[in-house]
């Protein structure tokens, strides 16, 4: 594994954290967190919590080093945890790359289907992400729309997250409709619950409430401080680490105090706050090395790890945008970051783009094969093949040839160029741009998503009925998609 | 005399110096110099310069932050003094700005108030969490030229419909124009919610906020 921090220097950002939690202390605008708090022996005034550094270290103590995440029908499970890495494509854009006028412009429902078909069928993204904000769906019911267009068009586990405190509760009683009840949710998560704290230090009443919630119901959570660097947290990295390691580690003692052991993720999503364009730089390489310095921190604590990687600042799939999910991708899965949110993503955190999502399948790919690592044994040492063929040989027709290609070589798409120049020019001299936007539309003709159970769907239809009520809303206000 | 304290007001200004700079606005106010030339040449012009090397990429957004506290530290005494002597100062407009209720971040906010007050607004800030009744009695009070709803989320969006509307009900729309700003906000959300403008970056907030102004 890549390691950017040493032990000492992990033990000096923690001890710096402590002593924030300890003397400065975070603000929480929720108050039964504030009464947990309060009864477990932590200083309040106001709602800014000093939290002790041994209720720290004995809450970090319970969470545990690994969970399951399950597949909708709950036959595949994925461990989260150890250096296990799952890609997701980035969470909550509010825009979208256009697949006819390739512009960029307010993502819809109808998008949102799309990617959610797409992310089904790529080989090397295993989460859905509830990647867009639909502009096309009421505020109030955003959150829990999108994860019911996942739950309805894909089986494989979702990363998501609630705008509200009711969404929560409502998100939840979408999961046990689709996967049969409460208990089987609880004994098997599908979705995992990201829980942002405000940086610098701020849990908001929302953010907050669905932490105690998640670990009310043993859904996991996860804590993703968002600090741009320079703005909302010291502009050098060590700072910055000591900052959102104190917000990941006030989550955890939230969490651990609500329910001991409940399954939590220790996250990150920082950016280099661009001091010239005021914009936060996802790309760059310090948000890079930030988001994955990290993670080291998280494993070292022994608690399942998350970051913000994969992402491009480019607003289209050119070069910056190869380049800088590319590094993300690689550098991340090197780290061991076990979930990797950001494939599709581009303008920072604001765009999803299809072909760009099917562009970085294919760097998640090649990840995952860096991650298998060189294998050094008798027979793929080849010794004795290669004596046996001797100077001018050939290895094209030998049985060692046949037997280890597919283990050894990691086969891309036809999205990745491998053609001679002159096949090339006959193929039409497309970029890998003009073929991921033809493998989109290829899957989106072609892929059929696992259908849920007659029986299932139905619960889950009726669910939505009664949740929409609740708003006063009709299915029919819903967009057909 | 006043012109050297001018040209050392500049240079704390311009180096960042926020206690040289309360210390040159009282020396100001003793020695009985006009604080309304002070103000305009001793810190609004040094602030403006620094914006506008902050436009062309010479400086960083951290500098003209600091420049500004450095000017907001000398004009907290002469503004005092203005006031006491009754004086007339010059600003561009009065911008009330804020974060809506719900939401509690404040950079994007901050910033967009740090350059107003780079282009000569007089600038009142609600701070964040500003619940919509906040906002319209601060409208009323204050009779600002320009308000400023800051969201930077798609949940907390929903609050700037919510003033608006407000506003409208209470008969005091009419008299202001409103710029919303945040990351989730388009044109087409400006048009729904019935706003004057968007500020999709800081920058170009100033830039609406100016042109605002010259039709009002």
């Amino acid at each position: 594994m890549l390691k950017l921090l040493s032990n000492s220097e992990i033990d000096d950002i923690h001890a710096a954290s402590l002593d924030v939690l300890e003397k400065g202390g975070v603000q929480i605008n929720n108050e039964p967190a504030l009464k947990l708090l309060h009864d477990n022996g932590c200083n309040i005034e106001d709602e800014l919590v000093k939290i002790p550094r041994e209720l720290v270290e004995e809450q970090l103590g319970k969470a545990p080093s690994e969970f399951k995440l399950y597949t909708r029908n709950g036959e595949k499970e994925y461990t989260v945890g150890g250096d296990n890495v799952i890609y997701n494509p980035g969470s909550s854009a509010i825009f979208f790359v256009d697949q006819k006028t390739a512009e960029m412009r307010r993502a819809t429902a109808k998008d949102f289907k799309e990617l959610v078909r797409l992310t089904d069928a790529l080989e090397h993204i295993h989460a859905q992400s509830t990647a867009m904000v639909p502009s096309d769906i009421d505020e109030e019911i955003g959150d829990l729309y999108r994860l019911y267009v996942v739950l309805k068009n894909s089986i494989k586990p979702i990363i998501t997250g609630a705008f509200t405190i009711q969404g929560f509760t409502y998100m939840k009683n979408l999961l046990e409709k689709t996967v049969g009840g409460p208990e089987e949710l609880r004994a098997r998560p599908r979705a995992i619950f990201d829980c942002c704290p405000s940086s610098p230090l701020m849990w908001s009443d929302v953010t907050c409430q669905n932490l105690l919630d998640c670990a009310e119901y043993g859904i996991p959570g996860e804590i993703i401080p968002a600090p741009q660097m320079g703005a909302t947290s010291p502009v050098t990295i060590a700072g910055t680490l000591v900052e959102s390691n104190a917000e990941n580690l006030s989550g955890v003692v939230i969490s651990q105090l609500a329910n001991p052991g409940t399954p939590i993720v220790y996250g990150g999503s920082p950016s280099a706050f661009d001091m010239r364009y005021l914009t936060a730089r996802l790309g760059a390489v310090e948000s890079v090395m930030a988001a994955c310095a990290g993670a080291q921190i998280g494993k070292h604590y022994g608690i399942p790890t998350h970051g913000y990687l994969g992402l491009s600042d480019s607003k289209t799939s050119d070069g910056q945008g190869g380049f800088e999910s590319g590094m993300g991708i690689l550098i991340a899965a090197m780290s061991g970051v076990n979930i990797i949110s950001g494939p599709g993503m581009q303008a920072s955190e604001n765009c999803q783009s299809l072909e760009k999502l099917v562009l970085d399948n294919e760097y998640c790919g090649a990840a995952y094969r860096m991650l298998d690592g060189i294998h050094v044994d008798e027979l793929s040492l080849a010794t004795e093949l290669i004596t046996k063929m001797g100077p001018g040989g050939h290895f094209l027709a030998q049985k060692h040839t046949r037997e280890y290609l597919r283990k050894e070589q990691y086969m891309p798409t036809e999205v990745l160029d491998r053609l001679s120049a002159d096949a090339w020019v006959k193929a039409g001299s497309k970029s890998s741009t003009d073929r991921a936007r033809e493998r989109v539309k290829t899957v989106l003709s072609e892929h059929q998503p696992e259908a849920l159970p007659k029986e299932r769907e139905h619960g889950l239809k009726d669910e939505m009925k009664k949740i929409l009520k609740n708003y006063s809303l009709k299915p029919s206000h819903l967009p057909k998609i | 005399m006043k012109e050297e304290i001018f040209n050392q007001l500049k240079e704390a200004v311009f180096f960042f110096e926020v206690d040289k700079a309360r210390e040159l606005a009282e020396k100001i106010v003793q020695q009985g110099i006009d604080p309304v030339e002070a103000l305009e040449r001793g810190l609004a012009d040094p602030l403006r310069e620094v914006g506008d090397r902050f436009e062309t990429g010479e400086a960083f957004i951290t500098e003209l932050i600091a420049s500004a506290e450095v000017m907001e530290a000398g004009s907290e005494i002469l503004n005092k003094e203005i006031a006491r002597r009754g004086a007339d100062k010059k600003s561009v407009g009065r911008f009330l700005i804020g974060t809506v209720e719900g939401d509690i971040h404040s950079i994007g906010k901050n910033i967009v108030a740090t350059l107003l007050t780079a282009s000569g607004f007089e600038v009142i800030d609600l701070g964040t969490d500003v619940p919509t009744w906040t906002f319209v009695e601060k409208v009323k009070e204050l009779e600002p030229d320009i308000l400023g709803l800051s969201a930077l989320m798609t949940t907390t969006m929903i609050k700037q419909r919510e003033i608006i509307g407000a506003l409208k009900d209470t008969g005091l729309r009419k008299n202001i124009k409103i710029i919303v700003g945040g990351a989730p906000v388009t044109a087409e959300w400006v048009k729904q919610i019935g706003a004057d403008a968007a500020g999709l970056d800081a920058g170009s907030a100033v830039k609406l906020a100016l042109s605002l102004m010259e039709g009002k």
